[in-house]
């Protein structure tokens, strides 16, 4: 028999480990309506996500991972399962500025100075001026941009603009980052030395991160946890969690347990049918 | 060295200079049109010329005296520009502002209702855009109206106006103001409803990520992103306030704006005057637009959208 101080325990310990869990879905499907009849972009998708996670989502185009970082973001609506974010809808997490959302590109407002595009959202948020200017200067600074304030995003390089929009995404002081293949327009070089910040990033601040990509070696580095998608219908074939040390620099990927992960993710993406013409 | 003086330079072709800075291309085609003018004017005025030595039994007069004669008529078909500039030179600079012969005096009457019309139709334009933007039922209902009051002549329309409001009470600068914003309210709505839904879709997803309201969506992002379209669009507008304004000033009878310097040159055969007074709109159409450009890169420039 149980004593209701043990019960109360076990309660307590339940609501805890709830506490920790950001992303919970559970069987959940998006089908897209169009003149060519129903598109299955999700389908059947159950995943976990807890606190201080780096989750990449991996796949090719149309496996429908950013539609599932959208659907976590409240920017689109599942038509079957269900989903919470911090044990909320997706829309009342939104409603409490739960994420930050970095985009593919880095969606800058072009008559807006880079700190002023920082300010955006706090603009919104209502935060006082004292509070944005201290907010700016923390993100930019976190983002190597601090100097960069008063120049215009033109002014910026490809790789420059997503740090600053990455950057406005942080200001919100969001647990939890959405970012949606931010460096897929950059070029290797840049993206190697902004996937060495990102992590370090993560590992200082220890924030939840969700993680879009097509890069097999950038998911790798990145991630402890690594969701492989497989298309028609976009569906979750395997997920693997990464034994990799917290602490990573980029001569990992030279080492063979980082290999036998890729490995592991090219034979997901294979075995779904990724590499089918 | 300045620009010109470096690309000829370079180039083998003696006027290339000439025609590389805006200064060259602009004058050639200044000159053509006097060119063509002078011609027009020897050229429709000469028929009358040779009536009058007929009647007046001179024979034998010289080319060269026809057409001078044919730049100095009093009611010439078509004036020769330097009678049109001298008119211009006598009717402004001449005149006393307050002389009802004075051009300025009459500019001023019509500048007076084309800028009031021109507000009022881009606060209008502006009003309605925002509603067809932001409500599908306004956007059914309201944008075929929209488009549908341009098809009608304004010829047609302008006396019924002021007919109509002159009956229930309202004259002077307000009709005529009202026709401007007839023509005005247009292009700044077609273009704002353009520009407040040109924002990329990324962008809107964005606001819709910091849960932001309409509000907050139409100034942060909307409204920033609709100004060039805004300015293209009050370019136009302001050119057709003033074409709405002397036209109000035609069916009235109006004894003050350049519309009715254009009615009384009419009556009265006085070309000169006529002309006068279209160039005088020309100039102040142009200072207009050219007032609007300068408000504009002056905007986009603080925008930090100008390079």
């Amino acid at each position: 028999m149980l004593t209701a101080a043990e019960i109360e325990d076990g309660l307590e310990d339940a609501m805890s480990e709830q506490a920790k869990r950001v992303i919970d879905i559970e069987k959940l499907s998006l089908t897209f309506q169009t003149n060519d009849g129903p598109v299955h972009a999700l389908s059947d998708i159950d995943l976990k996500i807890e606190e201080g996670d780096f989750v990449s989502f991996i796949g090719p185009s149309g496996c429908g991972k950013t539609t599932l970082l959208r659907v976590i973001a409240d920017l689109e609506q599942p038509t079957a399962g269900s989903i919470t974010v911090n044990g909320l809808s997706p829309e009342q997490a939104r409603l409490n500025r739960a994420y930050g959302y970095v985009f593919q590109a880095a969606a800058l407002y072009p008559w807006r100075t880079i700190a002023k595009n920082i300010a955006l959202p706090l603009e919104i948020m209502g935060l006082s001026k004292a509070e944005q200017q201290e907010r700016i200067s923390k993100n930019m600074e976190l983002v190597n941009l601090a100097g960069f304030e008063q120049k215009y995003p033109w002014q910026l390089s490809g790789g420059m603009q997503q740090r600053a929009s990455i950057a406005r995404a942080l200001a919100v002081e969001p647990d939890l980052l959405l970012m949606d293949e931010p460096f897929g327009a950059l070029d290797e070089i840049v993206r190697d030395h902004l996937n060495d910040q990102l992590h370090q990033l993560w590992d200082k601040t220890n924030k939840t991160v969700v993680f879009v990509t097509h890069s097999i070696p950038e998911a790798v580095y990145l991630s402890t946890k690594i969701v492989v998608l497989c298309p028609r219908p976009g569906r979750i074939y395997d997920v693997i969690d990464s034994d990799l040390p917290r602490n990573r620099t980029l001569d990992l990927r030279e080492s063979p347990e980082f290999l036998k992960i890729a490995h592991r993710v090219r034979e997901g993406l294979k075995a779904g049918h990724s590499y089918d013409d | 060295m300045t620009d010109a003086a470096l690309s000829s330079s370079r180039s083998t072709n003696p006027f290339s200079g000439l025609m590389s800075g805006t200064a060259g291309p602009v004058l050639v085609v200044v000159l053509a049109i006097l060119a063509i003018w002078y011609v027009g004017t020897f050229a429709l005025n000469a028929p009358f010329q040779r009536d009058l030595y007929e009647r007046a039994d001179r024979v034998d007069v010289p080319f060269s005296q026809l057409v001078a004669d044919t730049m100095a008529q009093d009611r010439p078909k078509l004036p020769a520009p330097h009678q049109v500039a001298i008119e211009l030179w006598d009717t402004t600079v001449e005149k006393k502002i307050t002389s009802k012969r004075s051009l300025i005096y009459h500019s001023g009457i019509t500048l007076t209702s084309t800028l009031l019309g021109f507000a009022i139709g881009t606060g209008l334009g502006i009003l309605l855009a925002i509603g067809i933007v932001h409500s599908q039922v306004l956007n059914k209902s309201l944008m075929p109206w929209v488009i549908s009051s341009q098809t009608i002549p304004i010829l047609a329309i302008a006396p019924m106006i002021i007919v109509v409001l002159g009956n229930i009470g309202i004259t002077g600068t307000l009709p005529k103001a009202l026709i401007s914003t007839y023509l005005s309210f247009f292009p700044v709505t077609v273009g704002m409803v353009k520009g407040l839904r040109s924002p990329e879709v990324m962008h809107m997803d964005l606001m819709h990520t910091y849960s932001a309201t309409r509000v907050q969506t139409f100034f942060k992002l909307r409204l920033p992103y609709a100004v060039p379209y805004l300015f293209t669009s009050m370019k136009i507008g302001m050119a057709a306030s003033l074409v709405g304004a002397i036209i109000g000033e035609l069916p009235t009878g109006a004894v003050a704006g350049l519309g009715a310097r254009l009615l009384a040159g009419s009556y009265y055969g006085q070309t000169v005057q006529i002309w006068s007074a279209l160039i005088m709109a020309a100039i102040l159409a142009g200072s207009l637009v050219a007032l609007i450009g300068a408000l504009e890169k002056l905007t986009l420039k603080r925008m930090g959208l100008a390079r």
